[in-house]
């Protein structure tokens, strides 16, 4: 395959990486595929990690009837106001903003006073069902005894106050995840269980981002089964109590969630299995697995339905979407690398290569999969950055990012279209419907007419007109109902050059 | 419970150990910003990878642009052995793979609290050859546990001074005039140095992150887009006739710092928003230019003059909540005093001498009739307390208010930092005479909007 040699010949030549990065990027098909991950990021690199804090801090924030409480300088809670799109059926208390805003004298003389006011007044004004403490770099530097304030606290109001050791240095995002999964424990297995059925699930990992756990619970509900916490899309302190009393957890998004599942195995033998909801083809399986771990006919048929159904009526739109689609490439950025293999998948729906993909903390067996999943040629990236991110979508002439907040810039800047698929979504991109929003917003983006006056998009213009490369043309700007998948791929045939090359206008002649 | 109706009125609860929904952030965003208005510089966060990782989120969201930064990814062992290794491989591989020409270090809670002394692992890091010929490193001190935001961006600016200002000979260069623009948006940088040349005036403006923060679309990643101050333009600061500050906490600092350092004197005065502080700024920079003011200018001035008289009379008696950054809260009450408003409940979370004098200044004998609050536990929750009191008529500052306004059903004009809802605020100027146009047009709009939304069909009429 002709892009292969292409975008090998892309990193070896063109970009420029960190010499201790030079692992952290493979093409898939040009060497043993071994990258090296899960590593610290290299000091002075532009990396679009975060911290250990921050993966904390966006597992446990959709428990929405529980406080919040930042321990720690104003920032870390300026910045994790509101920020995340995890809808809430009910209570909004998540959505507050709570500091101990330490100043210069409590670094010097200890916060911890300032920290058991703050509870005992949050407490006692909003009567939560249980708080959480955030600890942030300093409180572990400073040395107060979270524990023993949160252990008093509770005491005294009757509350579980449950520390989250999430300094933000002690590690990166994954042992935030991790840090969450700890605290959940404390709640688990605090709850009555005697009405929950034996076909019944807990959801991990899905954070009711657009309203994606109401969909993904809709759908269990439907097969028979009861779904007796959502951990913690649009979670509920007493649900996750009684969590271990479900016969199975279903975890989605591998780094988050996987500690909880197995910290439950151990201790309530419950047992887990992984699914992604994201695509037709995950979402199907998902429910198809989950049917099968139960054994039960009736949730196997009731699943079979559902699945036939949606994607009987889903399917009309997103064939019309792929046609436009054809051929197009994109590049996928995501925080975890499951996410990345149902996107590869999704992309495929729609007749979209990936191009590109790479994740913040995908671990070598993530990656190995990913791999596996992509054609020969695609470029896997680990820890990326800016620049790299930039000259790779450039250099492999990918017409669309998938990403999030600091991506969102880097495409527009080039020229090339975007699809947030992180917290600022706003859609619902998970199950059927999910597919369906997300072939949508994929078109937006990628269709817009603003691309043909971008500069980028000239330059290729003029490049498609004059080289040599086999590559497909590019279709881009080209209203597809004009130009049909099969006629631009090859990319001979010199009369359909010459119209692709004029531009926008002309083409639709 | 509902998000919006958290607050409830009755007796206003001070409170002594907890913020409730901040009006301000943590020093090393302000920094960051500040150190990307230098050109080809790279800001560098010298502590954990979640500091780095909000601050360029929060600017991204707000200026709907990159921005650039390296981290120094510290783990367990930094924050027991220090930074030092952190920050030699920060310098080396930036320069290596990002090439700066400048490298301007920010500090967090994390480092401050080791105590890394970023000066002496510069020199280190120069005496081991890691900084290139003709290259820089300069460092701001910013704990975020010490000030706010605006704190930090004045932290940043004075580094600018400290590093870089020279004093190369006896007399200054008449017409060189050294404009601190404070935190302020890329299109005020650009208004105030535009007006500044109509003066005649050779201006050096630092930070100015016009042509950064707000370039154009070019179809490559531009790791270091065209704008910025030149390190020749910061050396050149030195010599300069006259300094002039646009706001004491941001740029007052560095003004006083240059003074100190290569004898400039200095002029330190609040942000040109309204006509009377433009007025001020436009008079400033007459006493340089040998005392014209071009016609240009006065035209502009007289528009807005006019534009404030056709409005007047919407205006009068309106009271107004605001919040956000110092600087820009004087410049606000300044603007909607003259024009007969009151600013009725201001808070600002950020720190900074004599900012409840100045308000006092500006508010007159109005000054009973406001509530004015400063400090730890200066938040929106306060604000929306005294709202639930006593209602006002419009709302003025960053995002963080669209809850109050939806919960009180409030007209809201969005102003300052971060703005994390709205696209294009970034393009507008609101400093300078054009730049008030846009803010009393963005005021009455809303006032307007929510009087046609209100009024009974027999009052609803075409002509207002």
């Amino acid at each position: 395959m002709n892009g292969h040699n292409i975008m090998t010949t892309a990193i070896e030549n063109n970009i420029r990486l960190l010499e201790a990065r030079k692992a952290q990027v493979q093409t898939k098909g040009s060497e043993p595929f071994n990258i090296a991950c899960e590593k610290q990021s290299v000091a002075g690199s532009v990396s679009q990690r975060a911290c250990v804090f921050c993966g904390s801090r966006v597992v446990l924030y959709p428990i929405c009837d529980a406080l919040h409480v930042i321990h720690g300088p104003i920032g870390c809670a300026s910045y994790t106001w509101d920020i995340r799109g995890s809808v809430s059926s009910g209570p909004q208390l998540h959505r507050m903003s709570f500091s101990t805003d330490l100043q210069e004298k409590d670094v010097i003389y200890g916060g911890e006073k300032k920290l058991e006011k703050a509870l005992l007044e949050l407490i006692a004004h909003y009567n939560p069902k249980a708080a959480f403490v955030y600890a942030t770099c300093i409180v572990g530097l400073i040395g107060d005894d979270m524990d023993a304030v949160c252990r008093r606290v509770s005491a005294r109001t009757g509350i579980d106050v449950i520390p989250v050791q999430s300094e933000g240095f002690a590690g990166s995002k994954k042992d935030g995840y991790s840090a969450a999964c700890h605290a959940l424990d404390q709640l688990v297995g605090t709850g009555d269980t005697s009405d929950i059925k034996p076909l019944s699930i807990n959801i991990l990992g899905d954070f009711n981002i657009g309203g994606e756990t109401w969909v993904i619970k809709d759908y269990y509900e439907k097969m028979g089964l009861q779904v007796v916490s959502t951990i913690t899309g649009d979670g509920r302190v007493d649900d996750i109590r009684k969590a271990h009393g479900a016969s199975l957890n279903v975890v989605q998004c591998s780094g988050s969630m996987k500690g909880l599942a197995r910290m439950m195995k151990e201790k309530y033998g419950t047992p887990f299995m992984h699914v992604s909801y994201f695509g037709i083809e995950d979402m199907s399986r998902a429910l198809y697995e989950v049917a099968d771990h139960f054994g039960d006919k009736d949730l196997l048929k009731r699943a079979q339905d559902m699945v036939r159904d949606e994607v009987m009526r889903i399917m009309p739109e997103l064939r019309k979407i792929r046609q436009d689609l054809e051929g197009k490439k994109a590049a996928i950025y995501t925080g975890g690398a499951f996410k990345a293999f149902s996107l590869v998948r999704s992309l495929r729906t729609l007749g979209v290569q990936t191009t590109i993909a790479g994740s913040q903390t995908g671990n070598p067996t993530d990656y190995k999969q990913l791999a596996e999943l992509c054609d020969d040629g695609t470029i896997i990236l680990d820890d990326t950055n800016p620049l790299e991110l930039a000259k790779f979508i450039q250099e492999t002439d990918t017409d669309l990012l998938i990403g999030g907040v600091k991506e969102r810039p880097i495409a527009y800047k080039l020229g090339v279209a975007f699809c947030d698929h992180n917290h600022e979504r706003k859609d619902c991109l998970a199950g059927f419907e999910g597919m369906l929003n997300f072939a949508r917003e994929v078109h937006g983006s990628l269709c817009s007419p603003v691309w043909k006056f971008s500069p980028f998009r000239q330059k290729h213009k003029e490049a498609v007109g004059s080289s040599q490369t086999t590559e497909k043309p590019k279709a881009t700007y080209i209203p597809t109902n004009v130009i049909k998948p099969g006629e631009t791929s090859g990319g001979g045939g010199e009369s359909k050059f010459a119209t692709l090359t004029i531009g926008a206008t002309e083409v639709a002649k | 419970m509902s998000l919006l109706r958290h607050t409830k009125g009755g007796e206003v609860h001070e409170r002594q150990a907890l913020t409730v929904n901040p009006a301000k952030t943590c020093q090393p965003v302000g920094a960051m910003y500040a150190a990307l208005g230098i050109h080809k510089c790279l800001p560098h966060s010298h502590g954990s990878q979640g500091c780095c990782s909000y601050h360029r989120s929060t600017l991204s969201r707000h200026y709907k642009e990159p921005a650039m930064a390296g981290t120094g990814s510290f783990t367990e062992g930094s924050s027991v052995f220090g930074g030092q290794a952190n920050l030699l491989t920060a310098i080396e591989n930036m320069f290596t793979l990002y090439k700066p020409d400048v490298i301007a270090v920010h500090t967090t809670c994390l480092s401050e609290t080791i105590g890394d002394d970023i000066p002496q692992i510069t020199e280190n890091a120069i005496d081991k050859g890691l900084v290139p010929e003709g290259k820089f490193v300069i460092h701001a001190n910013t704990p975020s546990y010490v000030g706010a935001h605006p704190t930090g961006f004045a932290n940043m600016t004075k580094a600018m001074v400290d590093y870089f200002a020279k004093s190369t000979r006896e007399d200054k260069v008449a017409r060189r005039v050294n404009i601190i623009p404070g935190y302020v948006e890329p299109a005020d940088m650009a208004e105030i140095k535009r007006l500044a040349k109509l003066m005649g005036l050779d201006p050096i403006m630092f930070p100015d992150t016009s042509g950064v923060l707000d370039a154009p679309q070019t179809g490559v990643h531009e790791m270091y887009p065209a704008g910025g101050v030149t390190i020749d333009e910061l050396i050149a600061a030195g010599d300069a006739q006259q300094t002039i500050a646009l706001g004491p906490v941001c740029s007052g600092p560095a003004a006083k710092a240059l003074y100190a350092k290569c004898k400039v004197p200095q002029t330190t005065m609040g942000l040109p928003i309204g006509l009377a502080a433009t007025d001020k700024f436009v008079m400033a920079m007459r006493s340089l230019n040998g005392g014209f003011v071009p016609e240009e200018i006065k035209y502009e001035r007289g528009r807005l003059l006019d534009l404030m008289t056709d409005m007047h009379q919407y205006f009068y008696g309106k009271s107004v909540a605001l919040w956000g950054d110092p600087d820009q809260l004087v410049g606000l009450s300044e603007l909607l005093m003259s024009v007969d408003m009151l600013p009725k409940y201001v808070v600002t979370g950020t720190p900074g001498k004599k900012f409840l004098k100045r308000m006092g200044d500006v508010l007159g004998d109005k000054v009973h009739e406001s509530f004015v609050r400063q400090g730890p536990c200066a938040d929106m929750y306060l604000m929306h307390q005294w709202i639930k009191n006593e209602p006002c008529d419009l709302l003025m500052g960053n995002t963080y208010g669209k809850y109050i306004a939806r919960d009180d059903d409030i007209p809201y004009v969005r102003h300052g930092f971060p703005i994390l809802d709205r696209v294009g605020h970034q393009y507008f100027p609101t400093v300078g005479y054009k730049g008030a146009i846009r803010v009393l047009e963005q005021i009455l709009n809303v006032l307007m909007d929510r009087q046609d939304r209100d009024s009974p069909e027999e009052t609803f009429e075409l002509t207002m």
